[in-house]
């Protein structure tokens, strides 16, 4: 199967979107540049023309509130916020509308909407162009909310996330546009509310979100080379959220480590745990550990924000301390 | 007017009564804008509105049963009981949704101009809002971006001179609402707000321009409503008298305008005993109409299947 970079991925299904649906088009701020979107908006103002593809005025708020409307009549927008801090101001038309219009009516409305957002995490960028928000969007009834961390599931996600009825938050992450694994050419699904299992274990279950799977798949490495077997999760959507799978995971491993790219305080990751240490509490043989960002806005410096960021090492650790393990140099001493 | 008028007086009783338990926000006073605007609308075109729009509702031609039926909150109300007041929709009249966010459907309705335009449809989208909207930021944004895409919309600004409890100028330091689309090259005018056949005439302008791909207008109606912010007093709005601006209004009650025109036609009074019954009618049915039932709380959090009109 030929391989795409997770960047192509979110291409390619915009581009088949477009193609194939004459309701689609796509709006929001830096639709024709690659400095704000990349390579996952390239060329395609040239390709579908700029009245599908729609660089918008600096107005997060009515660009969105004119998707949602858009969306009531008929249409099947994609709103763009390139940076996720910047969305802030949309709030009103995602979560008082987009939300509830479906529930307030009883079902005579539904605002097919897609709102993509993007984490800019890293480059000095500091506390406005950094943040990861999706827990906000998570607490809300009404909206899905999914982080692919694969070029497959970029794709796929994206599609599912236009044939859904309902508002869904799709956000992406530029760290992740240089990853690559192979992706089908044809318009796959991948069904929203299903995690992926990336690895099996016996010993301990690590579920990341978006950038932090990948993270929990090399610290799954580092534990092996330590005789620990860890189950990895990938959760892919985080409303609704595949519980189903984590319990079934944590009851056979009786050891959990949720790993969140956003805040601990009320984070995706305090969820997550709270579920497990719940539904699963008699098969926990230890406390969920979490691995999320510290309560604190994004620095910038380089030494300040190297160690703002969790990754690989702060999992491994998480793991070893809900198994009780010593670190690894300690055991090797 | 007059249908518009009477239903707003029924459930301002049932606001007295403590029947109607949700925020009421009566029309009374203003009835010649949403009848005048609707009057120039075509059947396909679209309406989206706030927290004052009984009126908009009614002037489309929306259900009065399942008015009454939605404000107290029975299983036949335009929004299944689960709005209220406030969230009104009466899709096949073109009533899209009202909610209560203080320019909440204002970017929504220029959506809805957005998607005619792409599709190609000759349809027109209006956005009724008060004086105080024009004080929210993304009014503003939405004014451009439909002067930008040359959008079949109109803004409807309905002047009250209150917003809540505020007067216009404890908001603002000038009289100028009919300049607010100047900046983003959108048409904008006054209308006496109170003046039917002024706004209809005006309403009609502003249609034939969004309707011809000329783009939008705005239209500031001055009017004054009669009863407070919420609720159905007439002189304590929100904690603040205006008994002697009111009379002045009083004066120039719509309605009465409009009947003298057609009596100076030789057109006799309309006939209120109709609408009493008619009133009465849908009042005993809503009553009826059972109340959802506390099971059925979770149902369409998410919609089924996508729904267009």
């Amino acid at each position: 199967m030929r391989i795409l970079n997770y960047a192509q991925a979110i291409r390619e299904a915009h581009a088949q979107i477009l193609a194939s649906d004459a309701r689609a088009f796509v709006i929001g701020q830096g639709l024709w540049s690659p400095w704000y979107a990349g390579a996952s908006l390239e060329d395609l103002d040239q390709q579908f023309s700029r009245d599908r593809v729609v660089d918008s005025p600096v107005s997060e708020n009515a660009t969105t509130g004119l998707a949602v409307g858009a969306a009531l009549a008929g249409m099947r927008p994609i709103v763009f916020h390139p940076r996720m801090d910047f969305m802030l101001l949309a709030v009103d038309p995602i979560v008082n509308q987009a939300a509830n219009w479906s529930y307030l009516f009883r079902g005579q409305v539904a605002v097919p909407l897609v709102i993509r957002a993007v984490i800019n995490r890293g480059g000095e960028q500091g506390a406005q162009h950094s943040q990861a928000l999706h827990a906000m969007f998570m607490h809300v009834p009404g909206l899905k909310v999914v982080m692919p961390s694969t070029a497959y599931d970029a794709k796929g996600l994206l599609l599912a996330a236009l044939d859904d009825p309902n508002p869904v938050l799709y956000v992406d992450d530029r760290w992740l546009y240089g990853t690559s694994d192979p992706v089908p050419e044809e318009m796959f699904r991948v069904p929203i509310g299903k995690a992926a299992l990336r690895r099996a274990g016996r010993d301990v279950t690590l579920v990341g979100i978006s950038s932090m799977a990948a993270e929990c798949s090399k610290a799954a490495e580092m534990l092996a080379e330590e005789n620990i077997d860890a189950e990895v999760i990938d959760l892919r959507s985080l409303k609704p959220w595949d519980s189903e799978l984590v319990l079934a995971s944590v009851r056979k491993t009786a050891h959990a480590v949720v790993a969140d790219p956003g805040w601990k305080t009320a984070g995706a990751s305090a969820e997550i745990a709270a579920t497990i240490s719940f539904e699963a509490f008699h098969d926990l043989r230890e406390p969920v550990e979490r691995v999320a960002l510290p309560d604190c806005p994004a620095p910038t410096s380089r030494l300040e924000e190297a160690s703002y960021y969790p990754g690989a090492r702060e999992i491994s650790a998480a793991a070893r301390k809900t198994l009780r393990r010593k670190p690894a140099q300690e055991a090797a001493a | 007017m007059v249908r518009i008028r009477m239903a707003e007086e029924a459930v301002g009783r049932m606001v007295e009564t403590g029947e109607a338990r949700c925020p009421c926000h009566l029309y009374i006073g203003q009835e010649a804008i949403a009848s005048g605007v609707c009057a120039a609308l075509d059947a396909a075109d679209t309406v989206w509105g706030g927290h004052r729009s009984h009126g908009h509702y009614l002037a489309r031609g929306g259900s009065l049963e399942a008015m009454f039926a939605e404000i107290l909150g029975r299983t036949t109300g335009c929004s299944g009981g689960r709005g209220g007041s406030m969230h009104l929709l009466a899709v096949k009249q073109g009533i899209l949704g009202t909610v209560p966010i203080v320019a909440g459907t204002v970017p929504l309705a220029v959506g809805a101009a957005m998607a005619y335009k792409m599709k190609k449809e000759a349809r027109v989208a209006t956005a009724f809002f008060g004086d105080g909207t024009l004080e929210e930021g993304h009014v503003h944004e939405s004014m451009n971006l439909a002067s930008l895409y040359r959008l079949p919309v109109i803004f409807i600004c309905e002047n009250n001179l209150y917003s809540s409890h505020l007067h216009w100028t404890e908001r603002r330091v000038a009289d100028n609402l009919d300049k607010a689309g100047d900046f983003h090259s959108i048409p904008s005018r006054r209308v006496d707000g109170n003046d039917v056949e002024a706004v209809y005439s005006a309403a009609s302008a502003a249609v034939a321009r969004a309707r011809t791909g000329l783009g939008p207008s705005l239209l500031e109606c001055r009017t004054f409503r009669w009863r407070g912010h919420v609720g159905a007093s007439t002189d304590i709005d929100v904690g603040v008298k205006r008994r002697g601006e009111l009379a002045d209004w009083l004066a120039r009650d719509p309605i009465a305008r409009v009947e003298a025109r057609l009596r100076e036609s030789g057109i006799e009074d309309l006939d209120r005993n109709p609408i009493v019954e008619e009133i009465k009618d849908a009042l005993h049915a809503a009553r009826q109409a059972s109340f959802p039932p506390p099971g059925r709380v979770l149902d369409h959090i998410y919609a089924e299947a996508a729904c267009a009109f």
